[in-house]
């Protein structure tokens, strides 16, 4: 049973001051303003990109080949003939995907470990919290290859690995928040009304360990998409006839002394994407007043 | 300090019992077997070369006979390459991914901690935006773009230096080192300024100025001290990514270091290198873990009393 009381106290009480507070922080931080603009922006093209590219996705034109910038082709095309940016927008939603997606698993990982451990405290804290330092002890970018070397190149194993690497500072994070906000009052009057510790943990303790978590989740997507990038490069991520940035530019680099735009033009994509992820996290700490998030 | 480095020693080995075991069963599970071939072979070499592999054992007792391998230091044959054992390859590999490893952290110790030094010197100042600016474009501008775009400018436009290779021809160490370094740098940077700017803020700073001490002496004698505490606790860590992330670099500049003696065998699936080069670079990153806390403790006293009291 709820007591109404409460109930009207929650309704009067809109309780948005802070995030308001931190907007406002933010908005006056400029790089981080430009970074998430940017951010928007090539979600929007990357969602719409089916009806917006200029050429299909297989489209090639192969008397052209590889031809700089012109009218027809904004930012040249491919030695199939295959228009760059068509391939970039293309590219960039696997890229943007892999960098969410990832990051999501990893998010729902790391935020349901840290709270549990954080919340339950001995024995089971320090079981999990060990098996956490193990992990983290692990090579990471090994540990991906050999995942993708055992079980073939998918795209759905490549978010989990990642996913599944990322999470471990996710759930350090939230168990130290977890840990600090388990001792104060109004926590202990949850427990003290009788709420299920389900129902504390996501209630009470999770929207209020939300700052330092949005901090590191805009941190995470960077480090993932770079990595995503690095398989790619490698050949060991996302195969053809699917694309990524990582493999635009690892096609690029290999013909980039006839063709430079076809290293550059990707690589400014993938730059300016993880730019702006760097700066609207460094913005939103500011904003959300985080210490020790990063570095 | 012993018991404490004991202490770590004994918690470093369960974590690589893990990374063993997880590794052998991981690339067991694989599809595929390594004689799996068009050419029929005749069942007496097949067998032969099941029982070179020991592929003929059941799977446990191949586990334990490993592991005994692994404990003369032993990582067995390569599957690829027949004659040569994956120590072999170590050997040879490791070395060079060592070399270009050093070399990265010079670069980035170099320009990374120049850079934060200086811009700790004039906070919110140009002289502090300009080089932490640079530390940013470090930070997001990834390797395999850094380095084709530096083999572009400095290799074929300019042709300065040379384009790929290691030790064949001079200077064809300089642009590995830089692309390899520069995030590395960029990290460095931010720290070193983090950790300056924390340290000039101190009491014992200030006792330094009042009696008269020029300015460039206070930081070079008592600031640099404890500002950079947090650079070398990174750097032995730094030390350990870099050995392992390595292999972008050594594909752009084909290095013959292990890194792409790694991505090689990743499409080789030649698993005993792959595992053994697993287990081995799992190893120096457990170690260097590991010496990364002994150091922090050491140049930390409150820590180095916590761990009197354990």
């Amino acid at each position: 049973m709820t007591n109404p009381a409460i109930g009207d106290l929650a309704q009067t009480q809109p309780g948005t001051s802070l995030w308001q507070d931190a907007w406002l922080r933010l908005r006056r931080n400029r790089l981080a303003l430009v970074g998430l603009i940017i951010l928007l922006l090539f979600i929007f093209i990357a969602a719409v990109t089916p009806w917006i590219a200029p050429y299909g996705y297989a489209q090639q034109d192969l008397e052209l080949g590889a031809a700089p910038p012109s009218a027809a082709h904004w930012l040249g095309t491919d030695i199939f003939g295959r228009d760059l940016l068509t391939q970039i927008m293309f590219g960039g939603r696997i890229s943007l995907a892999v960098g969410f997606v990832a990051t999501a698993v990893a998010l729902l990982i790391g935020i349901t470990w840290g709270a549990i451990a954080g919340y339950m405290g001995g024995r089971v804290d320090a079981v999990m919290m060990r098996l956490v330092d193990i992990i983290y002890a692990l090579p990471f970018m090994i540990f991906i290859i050999l995942l993708m070397v055992v079980f073939g190149r998918n795209m759905l194993l490549l978010f989990l690995a990642i996913g599944a690497v990322e999470w471990l500072t996710m759930a350090r994070i939230m168990r130290s928040q977890v840990q600090s906000l388990r001792q104060q009052e109004f926590v202990e009057a949850a427990v003290s009304l009788g709420l299920p510790t389900a129902t504390i943990i996501r209630r009470h303790l999770i929207p209020n360990a939300l700052g330092p978590i949005i901090v590191y989740t805009t941190l995470t997507v960077p480090s993932v998409m770079l990595l995503e990038a690095f398989l790619s490069f490698l050949g060991l991520g996302v195969q053809p006839p699917e694309t990524s940035w990582g493999l635009l530019i690892s096609y690029g680099a290999e013909s980039m002394e006839e063709y430079p735009w076809l290293l550059l033009f990707p690589g400014l994509a993938l730059t300016l994407t993880l730019f702006s992820l760097n700066f609207l996290g460094d913005g939103l700490r500011d904003a959300l007043d985080v210490r020790g998030a990063k570095d | 300090m012993l018991r404490f480095i004991g202490f770590r020693l004994l918690q470093a080995l369960p974590v690589l019992l893990v990374v063993i075991t997880v590794t052998f069963f991981l690339i067991r599970v694989a599809p595929g077997g390594p004689f799996d071939s068009e050419k029929a072979v005749i069942p007496e070499v097949q067998a032969a070369l099941e029982a070179q592999y020991r592929l003929n054992l059941t799977l446990f007792q191949q586990y334990t006979a490993y592991l005994g391998d692994l404990f003369h230091g032993d990582f067995g044959p390569s599957f690829k390459y027949p004659g040569r054992s994956v120590n072999e390859l170590i050997a040879a590999g490791f070395p060079v991914t060592a070399e270009l490893a050093f070399y990265a952290l010079l670069v980035a110790l170099t320009i990374g901690g120049i850079a934060g030094i200086v811009a700790s010197l004039k906070p919110n100042s140009a002289q502090d935006y300009i080089p932490m600016s640079v530390a940013m474009i470090g930070i997001c501008m990834p390797s395999l773009l850094l380095g084709p775009i530096l083999i572009l400018l400095f290799g074929i436009y300019l042709d300065w230096l040379p384009v790929s290779g290691w030790g064949d021809s001079p200077g064809d160490k300089i642009l590995p080192a830089i692309t390899l370094g520069s995030a590395y740098a960029a990290y460095i940077a931010r720290l070193s300024r983090a950790g300056m700017l924390e340290v000039m803020s101190q009491d014992y700073i200030r006792t330094a100025r009042a009696k008269g001490l020029p300015e460039w002496q206070v930081v070079s004698r008592h600031a640099l001290r404890g500002g950079m505490i947090p650079v070398v606790a990174f750097l032995v860590l730094a030390f350990a990514g870099l050995l392992s992330g390595s292999f972008v670099v050594e594909t752009i500049f084909q290095i013959p270091g292990l890194g792409r003696f790694y991505v090689q065998a990743a499409f080789n699936r030649d698993y005993t290198m792959i595992l053994g080069s697993t287990i081995f670079l799992a190893t120096l990153i457990v170690f260097f873990n590991l010496l990364s806390d002994i150091l922090a403790a050491w140049m930390n006293p409150r820590l180095r009393d916590q761990m009197r009291a354990l």
